[in-house]
């Protein structure tokens, strides 16, 4: 059995073919003012008088060699910590917004309980809660103190599971209730509802903002530098200061863009996968 | 003609631009050296003919003064204003004190003393406003510790080796530590000596490196319970102490003389040893 051929009317074929003139006219349209406008900038910059002052402290490619192995150093550490950090923020985001989704009069402390921590970490800036930790809780002198470097660390997880947690309550709760009561009458516990029908379709539908998050958590990871650890960022501050160039800082930044955009690519990756699935396509 | 506005804008943004780019400032001309004049006792035109008249703060503090009396030629800005007035032809007795604030004493206008000691470092923009001598003095980093720490009564770098140092980022400190303590524990940076002193306290730190007037500072009225470990060799370009001079004095070539002698036979280093390093317990850490 062979396929009818197709055989577009005259009014289609001149439809497709003006589609075709317009796809061409603004590929065309948008490589010119890009060009342009790319153009433009590069004589703007390169032509100012001082851009040859700018390029020596601010792109020299022989301070950027030697502050590359101190920066790549530093890197490490936010290597590190970001993934322990997330890790733990991940974990302690989620069990405080099912904490604050639990229902019952009895629950109440708990919820709001949880509920305040959301409320006082998304509120407390982030520095003073890494002071409070890293330069305030040693002070007390226990025994078996942790080093700087968890207590930052525990700082980020602190301040990160507040913003965390409200996007999973937010996942949580864009779960139709009609679904739970569905589970509920099936004659699943709650508990079982929770890990079977709503927070599978919740952690999906929130992926992309938790990821959103994750990304900014990469750049803040640094901030435990004020502790005294040497990071990315501290270290280019370091070899600036030593060459009076800001190079550094740039390789730094360079840097974090490559460490960002696996993450990135991955969370648009998910969106994407998760907007086909819901269009059904 | 509907595209003409957008034309017009791009035209503008870019015209724009260049004008922003076209404004930057260019550099200024670097000034010009004085001149040099007699330096004796009858011929130097000081505020008083035959005396000389040295300024300091009120209080003076140890160990740049003993006991808040400049008089006593105790202490090591004492020590350096009696050699240089010894130099220039003055009698102990032609020496006359009198006292002004660190602030008034670099601020432009007309001046009540030939010269005034008191720990001014030289700065650009500084001798934009007052005149500043060759340096009697340059800054030594120092490592302090609390009394506890097991790096406190250490006598040499060596044994400093194995120890948690700190300093405040993008200071001469902190090259103190990488290029010449070079510790086996990586060193840990803060954003200011605050910090670092909070860390210091609670023990994170076994010691912590800053310059020798601030050593001096903490150990004296912040932290009562630290102490100076000692003074580590000098390293990178160091903060430079010079005596301060109305702006265009004419005693200032006499006074960078009379200091570069003092520096060239050694007395300076001398009264380092004398009033720094041993009256004031910040031994040399070898």
């Amino acid at each position: 059995m062979s396929l009818p051929v197709h055989n577009p009317s005259a009014a289609q074929q001149r439809r497709t073919a003006y589609r075709r003139r317009q796809t061409v006219r603004s590929v065309l349209v948008a490589a010119t003012s890009t060009a342009a406008l790319g153009t433009l900038l590069a004589i703007a910059v390169t032509g100012a008088p001082g851009w040859d002052r700018v390029r020596r402290s601010f792109l020299n490619p022989e301070i950027a060699r030697d502050a590359l192995p101190e920066v790549l150093d530093g890197l490490r550490l936010n290597l590190w910590l970001l993934l322990c950090c997330a890790a733990g923020s991940l974990l302690l985001g989620l069990l405080i917004a099912l904490l604050r989704t639990l229902r019952g009069p009895v629950f109440f402390p708990v919820r709001a309980l949880a509920t305040s921590y959301t409320y006082t970490f998304r509120g407390l800036p982030l520095i003073i809660v890494i002071y409070v930790l890293t330069l305030g809780v040693p002070g007390l002198r226990l025994q078996g103190m942790p080093s700087v470097l968890v207590l930052g660390g525990l700082a980020l997880v602190l301040t990160y599971s507040g913003y965390l947690a409200e996007v999973f309550r937010a996942g949580i709760e864009s779960v139709h209730p009609s679904q739970l009561a569905a589970a509920r009458s099936l004659g699943l516990t709650y508990r079982q509802t929770m890990r079977h029908v709503v927070l599978p379709q919740a952690v999906r539908r929130v992926a992309p903002p938790l990821l959103n998050d994750v990304v900014a958590l990469q750049k803040d990871v640094g901030l435990v530098s004020l502790a005294g650890p040497i990071d990315a960022v501290r270290a280019a501050q370091i070899a600036t200061a030593q060459h009076f160039n800001y190079t550094p800082y740039i390789v730094a930044g360079v840097l974090f863009v490559l460490l960002a955009i696996p993450l990135i690519a991955v969370t648009d990756w998910v969106t994407l996968r998760a907007a086909r699935r819901q269009s059904g396509g | 003609m509907a595209k003409t506005p957008r034309i017009l804008a791009l035209g503008a943004a870019g015209t724009v631009l260049v004008a922003v780019a076209a404004c930057a400032p260019q550099d200024d001309p670097t000034p010009t050296p004085t001149t040099a004049a007699s330096c004796t006792k009858d011929t130097m035109p000081t505020r008083t003919a035959g005396k000389l008249t040295v300024a300091t703060d009120e209080p003076a503090y140890e160990p740049w003064f003993r006991d808040n009396k400049p008089d006593n030629g105790e202490g090591y800005e004492a020590a350096v204003a009696y050699a240089v007035a010894e130099k220039l032809g003055y009698a102990r007795e032609d020496v006359t004190w009198t006292r002004v604030k660190f602030d008034s004493a670099i601020a432009p206008g007309p001046k009540s003393f030939d010269f005034d000691i008191n720990q001014f470092s030289i700065s650009e923009e500084r001798k934009q406003a007052v005149d500043f001598s060759a340096p009697y003095y340059l800054v030594r980093q120092t490592v302090i510790s609390l009394k506890s720490s097991k790096i406190a009564g250490k006598k040499s770098l060596a044994d400093l080796k194995d120890a948690t140092l700190g300093a405040q980022v993008g200071t001469t400190s902190y090259q103190a530590i990488t290029d010449v303590i070079k510790p086996t524990r990586k060193p840990q940076v803060f954003n200011n000596n605050d910090d670092a002193k909070k860390a210091l306290q609670n023990g994170q730190l076994d010691g912590l490196v800053v310059d020798l007037p601030t050593a001096f500072y903490m150990t004296g009225a912040e932290l009562t319970d630290a102490t100076i470990v000692g003074q580590v060799p000098q390293v990178g370009a160091p903060e430079a102490f010079g005596l301060l001079l109305d702006k265009d004095s004419p005693l200032t070539p006499c006074l960078n003389a009379a200091v570069g002698q003092l520096d060239k036979a050694g007395t300076l280093k001398e009264l380092q040893q004398k009033w720094l390093a041993q009256a004031a317990g910040a031994p040399e850490l070898t």
